[in-house]
């Protein structure tokens, strides 16, 4: 069995599926439940000051896809909308009860010294094991100048990490918004600003849809509608993307990185923790099937890795990293043809017309004896993979990498009139 | 003492849920799960294999997508019975068979037909009749027989701009869809409905009670209209050959649906014991409403094996799950009577010594060539035949039984067409539909292509 402790910027859990800040652990109920059901930590939904905000009815939206449900989902709530001290009265008796597991608690007051001041006292008083500050939040608490608002600017990001640092022992993971074009620009500024972790992605911004009853966006709230916060395994390309330029960034260099968005099994979290994570946080996967679905991600991802012979996530954590490259490292003398395996071909020519329309018309069609046939023109590929995506038939089509004589990226590339020259 | 055949074995509860929709239809819900399984395959397979060649992955496309309205038009420009073909087209050996999902799960195929089942009930629950009728031709069209071939001719022609006068020998349309298909397979007088749904095109005048060549005959017709329709079926059926056929008792099996279909199940009469000869759908039908109208024991005796039975393997099941026993490789040698009155049937064996013994449920000790069924009742099953006598006065060539067309479903008679079971090829349903869409195309073709404007039907 691999070994699946986790620590993370100090902070210790039996494995490293977190809770991440949202509704699953908004209280005690249900992060007791989470803790019973094996999650290795909790990221405590995101507290702020009292008056508690208030939350509306009508709330999360969802992108379906040809019958799948929650393929994303988005959602217009706010942070916790309990007051400061029942929240922090139940953070301490799980704490005490769980000590085993991580217990973080999310943040969010304004950007006013004094503000993080004063509560970071409390939360170090519950006994949690570090504070994460919700610089993310893209709707609602952004118009508030806070959430997103903060983790847009890179000097709010650095301020108010550096703020935390200089008011609390507790280690600081900063959550990142995806919502900025250039993610190095906030995690560097909250590495320049003291941060001991990052996390990301927080939700993108997004409309999931527009009821074209009520001609309002959805979630529709009276009539009418807001942008949302956008989350759920059609994120995960993106989380997976920012990931990992935070992981290859040398000015992040050894920041450990708490990776989410669109984590739904073992697989995701075997990926998210090779792209750089060394702990993981869980939010629509649970809201979708409920607590028992980390039973699978724990025994999934520790068979994989025995499988690969991965003993401890250290030994896993990263190693895509040196391997996410820009483009122009890549190498222009690789080439991948796609190969129909015929028995298992079912003859639907979904492959073929989407060559034929949309590729380099490269799958031939001809009437077989019992069915259509198609096949594969060498010769035209190029190698898109189009044709094994949209296959029906699991490991129909396969991509069947051709032997390469040498390397040579763009930069080398003759045809690249800024070559560097040898 | 007589053959014990009875009225009312069933109470009318029984009876009613006994012919109840066989296959009820499918939910919102079961659709979109159902069509989200379709591949949407391009060139797709299962178009192919449906004689009306409907645009399959089109119309499940637009159920998934919740277009039903674009879904049931999809389905009805190419198939306007595509109501009664959902519920009564043997789609295991038509689209069904062909579905690629087959290829990976057998007896797995997307359910097709129930899809298009879903999509026309939505259709004709709705007030608009879906399709209009291009500015009218000035051109009479006479199509005779009311069947399938004959309704799909009518509508498309309709559709097209001509006027319509359609015939037929029974007061109500419908052909075998009203009396011949399986009650339970188009319950609820979906016939008529989908009747009622068809002529809401407009221009189609229907006359019952016409019958070609006594009260109405083909060279009237020709001279009175532009073009003339023959969709007449097949009005004969094949005897047994035996002596004493005509005993009371013994019935063609099409003629006990069409008694059944026409009146109320109770006022029904069925044996106690009913044999059914024949291998088709029409012996299965027979038996399987038999049973379902009370008979105790049916038997359906085959002469050969299920190999050459012509009902498919889903029909075969679907017998044997209603209690019909099936015993093949038998053929009838003679009805037994007592005191002039029908007691049973004896058959001869006819399989080939190596298949002796070997059938389920059968002694493992030879067994002797010849048995005889107690039986009430006889349902003779064994084949309808084309009656060309309506025509015999026109020079119309019949050839192996069926009258003659050509591709477009022209006959060897100017301006005469003909389509469905009384023309060779497959006798189904929606055979029969497509038959009468491509004549109605090829009338309209030679009607606006050529110029025969000045005269009828080219009868001088
Ligand atoms: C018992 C039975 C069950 C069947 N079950 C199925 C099934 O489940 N699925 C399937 O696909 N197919 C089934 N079939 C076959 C299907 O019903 C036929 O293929 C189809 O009805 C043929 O259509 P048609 O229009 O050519 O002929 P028909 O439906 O036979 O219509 C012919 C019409 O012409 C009229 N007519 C005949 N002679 C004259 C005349 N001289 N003058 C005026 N009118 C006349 C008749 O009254 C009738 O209305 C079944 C057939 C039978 C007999
Ligand atoms: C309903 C809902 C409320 C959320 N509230 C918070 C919050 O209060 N604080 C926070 O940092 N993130 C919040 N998030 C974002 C999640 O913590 C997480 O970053 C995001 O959902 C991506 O992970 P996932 O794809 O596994 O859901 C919320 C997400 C959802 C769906
Ligand atoms: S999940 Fe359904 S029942 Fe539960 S709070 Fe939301 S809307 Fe209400
Ligand atoms: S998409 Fe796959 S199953 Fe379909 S025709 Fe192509 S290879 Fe065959
Ligand atoms: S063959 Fe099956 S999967 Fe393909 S389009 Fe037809 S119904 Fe859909």
């Amino acid at each position: 069995m691999a070994d699946l402790r986790t620590n993370f910027a100090g902070i210790t859990s039996p494995n490293p599926f977190w809770l991440a800040s949202a509704p699953p652990t908004d209280k005690e109920y249900n992060v007791r439940r989470a803790y019973e059901a094996g999650w290795g930590g909790v990221v405590w939904k995101t507290l702020g000051e009292d008056p508690p905000v208030v939350n509306l009815s009508s709330r999360y939206g969802a992108l379906q896809f040809e019958g799948k449900r929650l393929m994303g989902l988005n959602n217009i709530e706010l942070i916790s909308d309990r007051p400061l001290a029942t929240n922090i009265a139940e953070i301490k008796r799980v704490k005490r009860d769980f000590p085993d597991r991580a217990l973080i608690v999310s943040l969010m007051v304004p950007c006013e010294e004094h503000r993080w001041k004063a509560i970071l006292p409390l939360i170090e008083e519950t006994g949690a094991d570090g504070i994460e500050l919700n610089f993310g939040c893209p709707h609602g608490m952004s118009e508030r100048n806070m959430g997103s608002a903060v983790g847009q600017v890179p000097e709010y990001v650095e301020m108010v990490t550096r703020w935390c640092k200089q008011n609390t022992r507790m280690p600081v993971i900063v959550k990142l918004t995806p919502n900025v074009t250039n993610i190095l620009m906030p995690a560097r500024a909250a590495r320049r600003g003291g941060a001991d972790a990052v996390s990301l992605i927080n939700t993108i911004q997004s409309v999931i849809g527009v009821d074209l009853d009520a001609m309002a966006p959805m979630p529709v709230v009276g009539g009418k509608g807001t942008h949302g916060g956008y989350c759920g395994p059609a994120v995960k390309p993106i989380a997976l993307r920012m990931i990992g330029e935070i992981a290859r960034d040398p000015e992040m260099a050894g920041i450990p990185i708490s990776g989410m968005g669109g984590i739904s099994n073992w697989r995701d979290s075997a990926e998210f923790l090779a792209m750089g994570s060394s702990a993981l946080q869980v939010c629509t996967a649970a809201m979708h099937y409920g607590f028992r679905i980390v039973e699978d991600m724990i025994d999934g991802l520790s068979n994989w890795m025995d499988s690969k012979e991965y003993a401890t996530l250290p030994d896993l954590s990263g190693r895509a990293v040196s391997r996410f490259v820009p483009w122009n490292q890549l190498n222009m003398k690789f080439r991948t043809i796609a190969q129909i395996d015929q028995e298992s071909c079912v003859g639907c020519g979904l492959c073929h017309i989407a060559c034929e329309d949309t590729s380099h018309q490269a799958i031939a069609k001809s009437t077989g004896p019992n069915r259509r046939e198609y096949s594969v023109i060498d010769e035209e590929c190029v190698g898109c993979n189009l044709c094994a995506h949209v296959c029906p038939v699991d490991e129909c089509i396969t991509m069947t990498p051709q032997p390469v004589d040498g390397e040579m990226t763009w930069l080398e590339h003759p045809l690249n009139p800024h070559r560097l020259s040898a | 003492m007589p053959p014990d055949i009875a009225c009312g074995r069933l109470s009318d509860d029984m009876l009613a849920r006994n012919f109840a929709d066989a296959h009820p239809g499918l939910t919102a819900e079961q659709a979109a799960l159902e069509a989200d399984r379709c591949f949407y395959c391009y060139d797709a397979p299962c178009i192919e294999a449906c004689p009306t060649d409907i645009d399959i992955p089109r119309f499940i496309k637009a159920i998934a997508s919740k277009n039903t309205a674009g879904a049931a038009r999809t389905i009805l420009q190419s198939n306007i019975l595509g109501g009664s073909c959902a519920r009564v087209c043997p789609t295991e050996i038509l689209c069904e068979q062909k579905c690629v999902h087959t290829a990976i799960e057998t007896h797995k195929p997307v359910r097709i037909g129930a899809l298009q089942r879903f999509a026309t009930d939505w259709q004709m629950a709705q007030p608009a009749h879906p399709f209009g009728r291009a500015a009218p031709t000035g051109r009479h069209v006479a199509v005779m027989g009311a069947g399938p071939a004959g309704l799909a001719c009518a509508h498309r022609l309709a559709m097209l701009g001509h006027d319509v006068t359609l015939y037929d020998r029974h007061t109500r349309p419908g052909g075998l869809n009203e009396y011949g298909v399986a009650a339970y397979k188009l319950a609820d007088d979906f016939a008529q409905k989908e009747i009622d749904f068809l002529f809401a095109i407009g221009g189609i005048t229907y006359r019952g009670g016409t019958v070609l060549g006594e009260t109405l005959s083909l060279a009237t017709l020709r001279q009175e209209h532009d073009a003339v329709f023959l969709a007449i079926g097949l009005s004969g059926v094949r005897a047994l050959g035996l002596p004493d056929e005509s005993i009371h008792g013994v019935q063609d099996a099409v003629a006990f649906i069409e008694d059944l279909r026409s009146q109320p199940l109770a006022t029904t009469p069925v044996g106690r014991r009913v044999v059914v000869i024949g291998g088709g759908n029409t012996a299965i039908d027979a038996a399987v409403q038999a049973r379902r109208l009370g008979a105790e024991e049916v038997t359906l005796v085959y002469r050969r094996g299920e190999a050459t039975m012509s009902a498919t393997e889903v029909e075969r099941d679907w017998a044997q799950t209603n209690g019909v026993t099936l015993r093949l490789w038998a053929a009838p040698i003679r009805l037994e009577t007592e005191a002039g009155a029908l007691t049973g049937v004896t058959f001869r064996r006819t399989d080939p010594p190596s298949v002796s013994g070997t059938l389920p449920g059968m002694p493992p000790q030879a067994p002797p060539a010849e048995f005889t069924l107690g039986a009430d009742m006889v349902l003779k099953a064994i084949g309808q035949v084309f009656i060309p006598d309506p025509i015999a006065q026109d020079q119309i060539l019949v050839e192996n039984g069926r009258l003659v067309v050509d591709e477009k479903g022209r006959t060897t008679l100017g301006g005469v067409y003909a389509g469905g079971d009384c023309t060779a090829g497959e006798d189904l349903t929606v055979a029969a539909v497509r038959d009468g869409r491509e004549a109605a195309k090829a009338i309209h073709d030679d009607l606006t292509l050529t110029d025969l404007s000045s005269s009828r039907t080219g009868a001088p």
